[in-house]
């Protein structure tokens, strides 16, 4: 299997056109930003037909939408809940791509974040001061995100094996022992997840704003920001990234160039699931204090589609989770006139299309310009 | 009971769970010898599920559901197809969105086909006789059971089968020799669409319903068998039948709780991480799996 197989938007090609820089800039944006443009028109054209064929006039239905979710403060809360979780999963799976590494592992590495963080907030004394049980948290919740991240990454390296495969099977491994652990032995009577931590509760947004007051989003989000800051200085900006990067790009010639890939891959992997595991922290730390089995569901492979549609740039993926957080979210606003799931059919949708669209929009945007040329 | 009759219990237990791993194994062999990455054999088989189920409830009859769930793997099939030939987009992505897409879509024409969000009613498939004979007396259950031999046979013994082998490893070199590839390409996936969608028809056959993610990771599990048979037919077929015990045994000793059941479903996943990390002789791809020639 190619691994290099999903191509970012980079301004080093040489194919004998060199556009002045302005040009080349505006040339790397429209490569860019076309797939996902594209992706939202046809999500917009499936989703009319899909709320047609439940009678609903689509205009009402999608005013329903933004109403619910960007139209009133809880609403805006869920729509950053649910994207700082995203935004994690996102910033993971990128920084594997961007060294040509498919992390579709990010689930079970969230799931072991949140566990992690988790067993520490219950080890932490009541009364433990935030400032002390909250750096804590976080370094747990990256430990064990890195932990069950790094797998793959050895296992490519040493022994040449798929990390897509690996990490997939890795899910379902690491998800159950996860299972086995919460109900045979930390599980609170009657539920599914263990008892609430004693520290480190980050506070909800709804503290300080009480507009905001019944939703989930709370401070986590912050770090999502200052996360995203910290990968786009990691890969644009020191040589570690740059080396990450040049993997991605061309592993032969990275190595010829005196880098070791394997290390390269070991590394990002484990930075990947790093940030996965970071995830866990809006959720146990943020929302329910309490790590709940399954609370990753789904939250990995849309982490692949907020990297896809963010173009692996950090601050594309932010833009990209509040896109897909907002669908989400939507859907619990219109269930009452068309069924929720419309919007799981527009995420997939969207996914394809900009997949689909990606080797399509480049290809006709440099035929074009190379007509110019000539 | 006898200690005959038990073993005869467990051996056909055994079988109707590997069923539709063998349909999906066989699909997903096929198509990934030909070059192309499975990642969808789950999402073919929910659509399959969900086809036969609309196709018996609103057509009637287990034939027309049977030929309502291949035509729903065959669509999907269709999509992953062009989208990874036609447009090369990448394939393992053009896998996760298909899975995601047919869960949306069951989803969505559950509440909208029988008002509910969970399951569909009961429907016949064929017939209601339980117990041995019951499973015995399925159609699907015998062709289940011949789809490994015969994909082994198109595989090895067929002009098709070695233009499926020559796209997956040296794609250049078939078309050198007059191959179309691209047509070798899409017949495979088309094919891996129509048999893990079967697989599919008898899970819903067996559970007289369909119910919301009734696929559970099935698929996930033939893509397991795959590469732990070594993209072989015949071995990917015996890892089915090998996954499938596992499953039998954990349900036997679910009673018991010696070992936890988590434990024993792990098996699959393992034993192929162990094969890919080459502990005991490695499990190699075809050598142009997810690779399109310019």
């Amino acid at each position: 299997m190619t691994t290099r197989v999903l191509d970012v938007p980079d301004t080093t090609r040489g194919r004998g056109e060199a556009p002045a820089p302005r040009g080349r800039l505006r040339a790397g944006l429209e490569e860019a930003l076309l797939p996902p443009v594209v992706a939202l028109l046809v999500a917009l054209v499936i989703g009319d037909l899909l709320i047609l064929a439940v009678g609903q006039p689509p205009g009402a239905v999608y005013r329903l939408l933004l109403q619910g979710t960007w139209g009133n403060a809880y609403g805006l809360g869920q729509v950053l809940f649910k994207a700082t979780t995203l935004a994690f999963t996102g910033l993971a799976v990128a920084v594997g791509l961007r060294a040509g590494l498919f992390n579709i592992g990010a689930e079970s590495q969230l799931a072991a974040g949140g566990f992690v963080v988790a067993l520490l907030g219950l080890a932490l004394p009541a009364g433990t001061p935030a400032l002390r049980a909250i750096p804590r948290g976080l370094i747990a919740a990256a430990l064990g995100g890195a932990a069950v991240g790094v797998v793959p990454g050895v296992l490519k390296a040493r022994a040449g094996a798929h990390e897509v495969i690996v990490t997939i099977m890795l899910n379902f491994i690491v998800l159950a022992l996860l299972n086995w652990i919460v109900a045979a032995h930390l599980h609170v009577p009657e539920t599914l997840h263990t008892p609430e931590v004693h520290a480190g509760a980050i506070p909800r947004l709804a503290d300080i704003f009480p507009v905001f007051h019944g939703s989930a989003a709370n401070l986590s989000l912050l770090l999502t920001l200052a996360a995203a800051a910290a990968v786009w200085w990691y890969l644009f900006r020191t040589r570690r990234g740059y080396e990450l990067r040049a993997v991605g790009l061309q592993p032969d010639a990275a190595e010829y160039g005196g880098v070791s890939v394997g290390g390269v891959w070991t590394r990002a992997f484990a930075l990947s699931g790093a940030l996965a595991g970071l995830g866990g922290v809006n959720f146990v730390l943020g929302y329910k204090h309490y790590y709940e089995d399954g609370f990753a569901s789904g939250a990995g492979f849309m982490g692949i589609a907020v990297a896809l549609v963010g173009r692996n740039h950090p601050f594309g993926i932010i833009v990209a989770s509040l896109l897909f957080a907002t669908l989400s979210q939507g859907g619990l606003a219109i269930h009452a006139v068309v069924p929720k799931q419309m919007v799981e059919v527009l995420q997939a949708v969207v996914i394809l299309a900009v997949v689909v669209s990606v080797p399509e929009v480049r290809r006709l945007l440099r035929s074009s310009r190379r007509g110019e040329v000539a | 009971m006898s200690v005959l009759s038990t073993v005869l219990a467990l051996l056909l237990q055994t079988l109707r769970i590997a069923v539709p791993y063998l349909f999906a194994a066989a699909g997903g062999v096929l198509a990934e010898r030909a070059g192309v990455i499975s990642l969808t054999l789950e999402g073919f088989m929910l659509g399959g599920a969900f086809g036969a189920v609309v196709g018996e409830f609103y057509l009637g009859g287990p034939w027309l559901g049977i030929a309502i769930g291949i035509a729903f793997g065959l669509a999907l099939a269709a999509i992953h197809a062009v989208s990874s030939l036609r447009f090369r987009a990448d394939q393992v992505i053009v896998g996760i969105a298909i899975n995601l897409l047919i869960t949306g879509v069951t989803r969505f024409f559950l509440r909208l086909a029988f008002g509910s969000s969970s399951n569909s009613p009961r429907i016949a498939a064929f017939g209601e006789t339980g117990g041995l004979l019951g499973s015995l007396s399925s159609p699907l259950l015998w062709l289940g059971l011949v789809t490994i031999p015969v994909a082994a046979w198109l595989l090895y013994r067929t002009p098709f089968g070695l233009r499926v082998q020559a796209a997956g490893e040296h794609p250049e070199a078939a078309a050198s020799v007059g191959v179309s590839v691209p047509r070798v390409r899409y017949t495979a996936v088309l094919l891996s669409g129509a048999l893990a969608a079967l697989g599919g028809v008898y899970l819903a056959f067996e559970q007289h319903q369909f119910s919301d993610q009734m696929t559970a990771g099935r698929g996930f599990i033939a893509v397991a068998a795959v590469i732990f048979g070594r993209w072989n037919p015949l071995l990917a077929g015996g890892a089915c039948l090998l996954f499938a015990a596992a499953e039998t045994l954990e349900i036997q000793l679910q009673a018991t709780t010696a070992v936890p059941s988590q434990f024993i479903g792990m098996i699959p996943y393992v034993l192929t991480i162990v094969a890919l990390a080459g502990v005991v002789g490695r499990s190699v791809a075809p050598a142009a799996l997810g690779k399109i020639p310019d």
